[in-house]
């Protein structure tokens, strides 16, 4: 790779690596993403580099490992360009057919394309799908064509073209007015505008400034700031040196979870790749300003991406958060100034800068301009990543793009914002998505997951889930948090365990007030919320554990009775075998039986029986 | 104490307070855990009371002051994985190994641990041995998978 030297020389490198490039070049592009790699993306790739190779063609069809695709349900999925032909669900065995029609041929090979749940015709192409039609990726939208360890691919779609902008072209006060306009809000839960935190930064008087990239991405249940680490890390980077060079910082951080290792991985190998080209380090591109990045790890705390925490874990201290203000812009990392933003805060940077902010403030509602990417998982026919104009509606986003909820069951509620988040009821499925709308029901947007759940889902368990959650990581800094939680877990336990009293609901609302106003940082002062909107929307949930001593979702087990149906008992043993009690035996070859007495209630066999003979009252 | 070890470790650090989690998580790797003796040199090293090298240490996640198995079996128990029996893949898991959560077989073949998680959500129940995913694993799969690793 060469080392760029100027603008001109940048101009002239992409020149010639887009001359290089056939656009009708054939291309078989495997998901790598969060959700295809467990499938098995990586033994699909070699499978498919052998047979191109059995078959004479590996000089003549590109083959490439990219990121999230999007529609995880069907993983794992190869698209074939330029056609566009979108196949899912593809096994290793799958792939000398695939080379046989589509690579060597240029057929389709219909049993592998998505099949519209209506008309059952079949949807070979990528746009046929309904799932991507209503989108609006710009985040997304480099994800499943190029390859994120090579800076070429990068640099071919327009990369770097922005900082090209930026330096030449624009003072740091014209990039932040940019971003002012362009009404980008941080996606990382907070919502706070993007353009006046980096204003604060740059008008703060200490040396140096540090910008910093939160990729702890702790909500469970969300994965979109991982697929852009590991498909589009180069996106990331450019950002954040945009936002070095609007604030005035040399140097940038990447925080990036532990559990995140190829995300660690691509960016270490971006920064390296940006380093050696000169886009990255002192004097770049030739201009006056320079900037470096460096990765640091987090090491397994939720709490670390509350960014006080997470200043204090990058400076080598515990992660507890300290009260606010001074703020980050103020007084952050080393007691300097900092701004701080979220994955995909940053990424959306460069197109803003690019664009034009009028581009940008032009999708979106009043309030909350651009797209938003939504983990949506749960309940839903078609789960996966997707990306939307804020103020989309909720029924738009579940039942148009996620296609609706899976087993003809019944929608229950969307849990958004991560454990800060709440749980929001069919009433308000046409609530446009934004931060101010979900506030306004008593959740959040937090960081984009959207867990959808069903009738088979317990609302009184959902909110014993997060408050687990929540007291696990819960620092134990300030008091109202610590002790709130612990106590709230207790009364949920013994509501969920049939030893709910009347008074429980009370208390714990005045539970949850106590907390909500008195805690150091937001974890605490937003933990409350999921009991909070649970026992709003649910409360004859709640009132069905307490008074009847019943889960209606069949969830909370120690309100169940499990017995195995003689009819449909195949003798097989699984359950016995699973069972940790042996509270499961008979004769031999016989339908078995489960001891009351002895059984405790794990739920293990249900799971273990293949043949759904053993059934829960 | 193998020294030498530990100071091919801190060699690649400048040694400032800062490096302390980053030197920490090199030492978990190379160990398996973090040795107590080691523990003492770091903080001299880095001119840190070891209360605050202790204090670290015992609040991520990451970190084990005891060593780990063999190969580390990692239960995603995020908010969907709970949804679709995350916990019951762990107490399955728990029960097949015969250990706690938390805690690693006699044999040191097997540290079962769970996770807030994976970010694998659409797969869900999702598990983790060492560095490969397992997507939708019902409890019914566990025994083969177990197998590869025992
Ligand atoms: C308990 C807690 C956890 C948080 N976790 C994250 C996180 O995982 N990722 C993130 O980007 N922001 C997280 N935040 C928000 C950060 O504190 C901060 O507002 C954000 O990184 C700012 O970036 P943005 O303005 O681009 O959103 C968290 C906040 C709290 C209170």
């Amino acid at each position: 790779m060469p080392f760029i030297e100027s603008v001109d020389h940048l101009t002239e490198y992409r020149r010639r690596v887009r001359a290089a490039r056939d656009p009708q070049q054939l291309q078989v592009l495997v998901c790598g993403g969060p959700g295809c790699l467990p499938l098995g993306s990586e033994e699909l790739a070699a499978a498919f580099a052998a047979e191109m190779e059995a078959r004479g063609i590996a000089g003549k069809v590109l083959l490439k490992t990219t990121g999230c695709h999007g529609l995880c349900s069907h993983g794992v999925r190869v698209l074939i360009r330029p056609q566009e032909i979108s196949y899912q669900k593809v096994t290793v065995e799958d792939v000398p057919e695939i080379v046989e029609t589509t690579l060597l041929s240029g057929g389709v090979v219909e049993r592998l394309v998505y099949h519209h749940p209506e008309s059952q015709a079949p949807c070979p192409h990528k746009m046929d799908i309904p799932f991507y039609q209503t989108q609006n990726p710009l985040v997304l939208r480099k994800l499943d064509v190029i390859d994120p360890e090579s800076l070429d691919d990068y640099l071919a779609l327009g990369g770097y073209r922005t900082l090209r902008k930026i330096l030449f072209q624009m003072t740091p006060e014209q990039v932040i007015e940019a971003v002012e306009k362009s009404g980008l809000r941080g996606r990382g839960g907070g919502g706070f505008p993007t353009g006046r935190k980096w204003r604060l930064c740059r008008e703060a008087q200490a040396q140096p400034k540090f910008v910093i990239c939160n990729g702890d991405e702790g909500d469970p249940g969300a994965f979109m700031d991982r697929a852009v680490m590991e498909g589009d890390p180069h996106a990331v980077i450019e950002g954040m040196i945009v936002g070095g060079y609007a604030i005035g910082a040399m140097r940038g951080y990447i925080y990036v979870r532990h559990e995140y290792p190829l995300a660690v991985k691509r960016l270490q190998k971006a920064i390296d790749q940006a380093r050696e080209f000169g886009l990255l380090g002192t004097n770049i591109l030739r201009s006056n300003f320079s900037f470096d990045i460096q990765i640091s790890q987090g090491a397994g705390a939720f709490v670390c991406g509350e960014e006080t925490a997470l200043i204090a874990s990058i400076e080598g201290k515990i992660g507890e958060p300290n009260p606010r203000p001074p703020y980050p812009v103020q007084a952050g990392l080393f007691g300097l100034p900092t701004v701080i933003n979220n994955v995909e805060t940053w990424a959306n940077v460069p197109e803003i800068i690019n664009m034009g902010p009028e581009w940008f403030a032009a999708m979106g509602t009043d309030k909350s301009k651009g797209t938003k990417i939504f983990s949506l998982v749960g309940a839903v026919n078609n789960t996966g990543l997707v990306e939307v104009p804020m103020g989309t509606s909720l029924r738009q986003i579940i039942f148009g793009m996620g296609g609706g909820i899976a087993h003809n069951r019944e929608f229950k509620a969307v849990q958004t914002g991560g454990p800060s988040g709440g749980c929001i009821p069919p009433q308000y499925l046409d609530l446009p998505v934004d931060y101010d709308s979900l506030q306004q029901v008593g959740s959040i947007m937090g960081s984009g997951g959207m867990i959808v759940m069903d009738n088979h889902d317990c609302m009184v368990d959902v909110a014993r889930y997060f408050i687990s959650f929540l007291m696990e990581e819960s620092c134990g800094k300030c008091t109202p948090c610590r002790e709130g939680l612990k106590q709230l877990i207790t009364i949920l336990n013994e509501i969920t365990t049939g030893k709910g009293e009347a008074h429980h609901v009370d208390l714990m609302e005045d539970i949850c007030q106590t907390m909500a106003t008195a805690s150091l940082c937001g974890l605490g002062q937003s933990a409350a919320n999921p009991v909070r909107s649970t026992l709003k929307y649910f409360r004859e949930e709640y009132e069905r554990h307490i008074r009847d001593k019943k889960c209606p979702a069949k969830v909370c087990r120690q309100l169940l009775i499990y017995t195995i149906d003689p009819n449909e008992c195949t003798s097989c043993l699984a359950c016995v075998r699973e069972c940790p009690v042996g509270a499961i035996s008979g004769p031999k070859k016989e339908p078995q039986v489960i001891d009351q007495d002895i059984c405790v209630k794990c739920g293990l066999c249900v799971d273990a029986c293949q043949f759904d003979a053993v059934k829960v009252e | 104490m193998d020294l030498q070890r530990l100071e091919g470790i801190l060699s690649r650090y400048a040694c400032q307070p800062a490096d302390l989690i980053p030197v920490l998580q090199d030492i978990q790797d190379s160990y398996n855990y973090l040795p107590k003796d080691e523990l003492k040199v770091v903080a001299e090293r880095l001119h840190l009371p070891l209360a605050q090298v202790f204090s670290v240490a015992t609040f991520f996640t990451m970190f084990s002051l005891v060593p780990k198995g063999k190969h580390v079996c990692k239960v995603c128990v995020g908010t969907t994985c709970h949804l679709k029996g995350g916990q019951r893949l762990a107490e399955s898991l728990s029960n097949r190994l015969g250990v706690d959560i938390g805690y690693t077989t006699k044999d040191m073949n097997f540290t079962l641990e769970t996770v807030a998680c994976l970010g694998s959500c659409a797969q869900a129940p999702v598990m983790m041995i060492d560095d490969t995913y397992y997507a939708r694993v019902t409890v019914d799969k566990v025994p083969k998978i177990l197998k590869k690793y025992q």
